[in-house]
């Protein structure tokens, strides 16, 4: 180990994790709420300005981060003073912390540290964001707090079910469960022509991944934890940057959400018919990362439209989605897989 | 790259420094957010009614019952992943091959009928009673 890879790492820790993860978080709520708009034919955001340069309403996210700052850190009679304070900083570290094992670009050089087991690092890591909304909801000593982190809690381990299994196709497929092998398989061609990405040989698998996590990540239609209507949810009691953290965190785990399925089903770095191995290097590579970069924004866009598209499920529904049809579908899934390679 | 253990000090370094920034983030506030806690403030939020109610209190047991499903079937997805990454290796061998395919049979069969024992004993079903009885499965 020595100082070149200290630095590099440095760099790449904060080039991935705190420029691109949380600077394209909070670009997203302004495109929330643009987008929102939008939707519903109003103007939306407009108003901040830096030196009279509104820039679209972009600048509300920096106006919304300084109000932040300058508020209140209060923290309700009764509360868990620990837990209370600890639970924002449980939401907001494992979806930076994830970004460590996705490939951004071919070899080495693109990604913070590849591990061989990528995905399972990923689940492991991910599944630690349960405990922010859960002790968040908890420690606050409030009745609906309470009841909206025991519906996040239930969603979030429901939905970690079957998200782990309609995973397990790809793994078949490219038998590996490291992110950059993953993507090194999707350069492949099937019958000469067609690109082998994950959501060409694994259609099924994509349709229940995005389902599951966006379950997993409490948004619409699946924002029963928050039910911003009537429970107010588990964060009800913050405010300040620890409120801030709670609604960044959402926001990052979109990119999270969208890097993932742009890793294992849209081919990651690679752009069809070109330099499927990633050896080129120069403008090609650099055009690669631009691709992956690409996809994960159009994912996130394809998120926050299905946010504003489809109306709140109720909760018995949303349990029975995730145990009575996604978990069996993904069972049928790898039934199937296992048949369909054994047979070619 | 070099040494094996660099990615995992590289994940370390990410860890670390995550933990850092967010603690920064939230020790800036404390200092430039205003201290004032006076007792009606402090009380828990119901729409300005006092709190009717304890927030500790017992729960619903359906939430223990899924946390309890959830530890059942997530490990059995952990039993999968090392199969689903040697599988297309074993079916390279006539012999290892169909013998991989018959075990995945057997085990999802096993785990569908799980599923299919705690669905039809009504664990799934999160409104099985009170408003809406007469226990129809959707």
């Amino acid at each position: 180990m020595d100082l070149t890879f200290l630095l590099m790492t440095l760099l790449k820790i904060v080039l991935i994790c705190f420029v691109f993860a949380m600077i394209l978080g909070a670009i997203l709520t302004w495109g929330e709420r643009k987008l929102s708009a939008v939707v519903q034919d109003r103007i939306g955001p407009n108003r901040a300005s830096i030196l009279g340069v509104t820039a679209l309403g972009l600048m509300h996210p920096i106006a919304d981060m300084l109000k932040a700052f300058t508020k209140e850190d209060f923290v309700p009679a009764g509360a868990n003073r620990f837990l209370f304070a600890m639970a924002p900083m449980l939401a907001m570290v494992p979806p930076l912390v994830v970004f460590a094992v996705v490939p951004f670009g071919p070899g080495p050089d693109f990604v913070i540290a590849p591990l061989d087991t990528g995905v399972l690092f990923i689940f492991a890591i991910g599944g630690m964001g349960i405990y922010g909304a859960t002790l968040g909801g908890w420690s606050s000593n409030n009745s609906f707090a309470l009841l909206g982190s025991l519906r996040a809690a239930a969603q979030m381990i429901s939905y970690e079910v079957s998200m782990g299994l309609n995973l397990v196709g790809i793994f078949m497929i490219f038998g590996t469960v490291s992110l950059s092998n993953i993507v090194l398989g999707q350069g492949q061609l099937l019958w000469g022509w067609l690109p082998m990405w994950g959501i060409v040989v694994q259609p099924v698998a994509f349709i229940l991944f995005m389902t599951a996590s966006m379950a997993e990540n409490k948004r619409a239609p699946f924002d029963l934890p928050e039910g911003e209507s009537e429970i107010l949810g588990y964060n009800l009691e913050y405010s300040s940057m620890r409120f801030a953290l709670f609604f960044l965190s959402e926001f990052v785990e979109i990119v999270v959400i969208a890097a993932m399925a742009a890793t294992l089903f849209f081919g990651g770095w690679q752009i069809p018919w070109v330099d499927p191995q990633g050896t080129a290097g120069g403008w090609i590579t650099v055009g690669q990362v631009a691709a992956f970069v690409g996809k994960v924004v159009f994912l996130c866009w394809v998120q926050l439209i299905i946010r504003w598209t489809l109306p709140r499920f109720r909760y018995d529904q949303v349990m029975a989605l995730g145990w009575k049809y996604l978990l069996p579908l993904s069972l049928l899934n790898i039934v199937a897989t296992a048949v369909v390679l054994a047979m070619l | 790259m070099g040494a094996d253990y660099l990615p995992y000090v590289a994940i370390v370094l990410t860890i670390v420094l995550s933990i850092g920034l967010v603690g920064v983030i939230l020790v800036v506030n404390a200092l430039l957010g205003p201290k004032d806690l006076s007792g009606a403030k402090s009380e828990s939020f119901e729409c300005g009614n006092p709190p009717a109610d304890t927030s500790r209190k017992r729960f619903s047991v359906k939430f223990y019952v899924v946390a309890i499903f959830f530890v059942v079937f997530d490990i059995e997805a952990v039993f999968l992943f090392p199969w689903a990454v040697m599988y297309r290796d074993l079916l390279k061998s006539p012999v290892y091959g169909s013998i991989a395919l018959a075990e995945v049979l057997v085990f999802t069969g096993v785990l569908a009928v799980g599923l299919w024992y705690v669905w039809k004993k009504g664990a799934l079903d999160w409104a099985f009673d009170g408003a809406r009885s007469g226990g129809t499965d959707d």
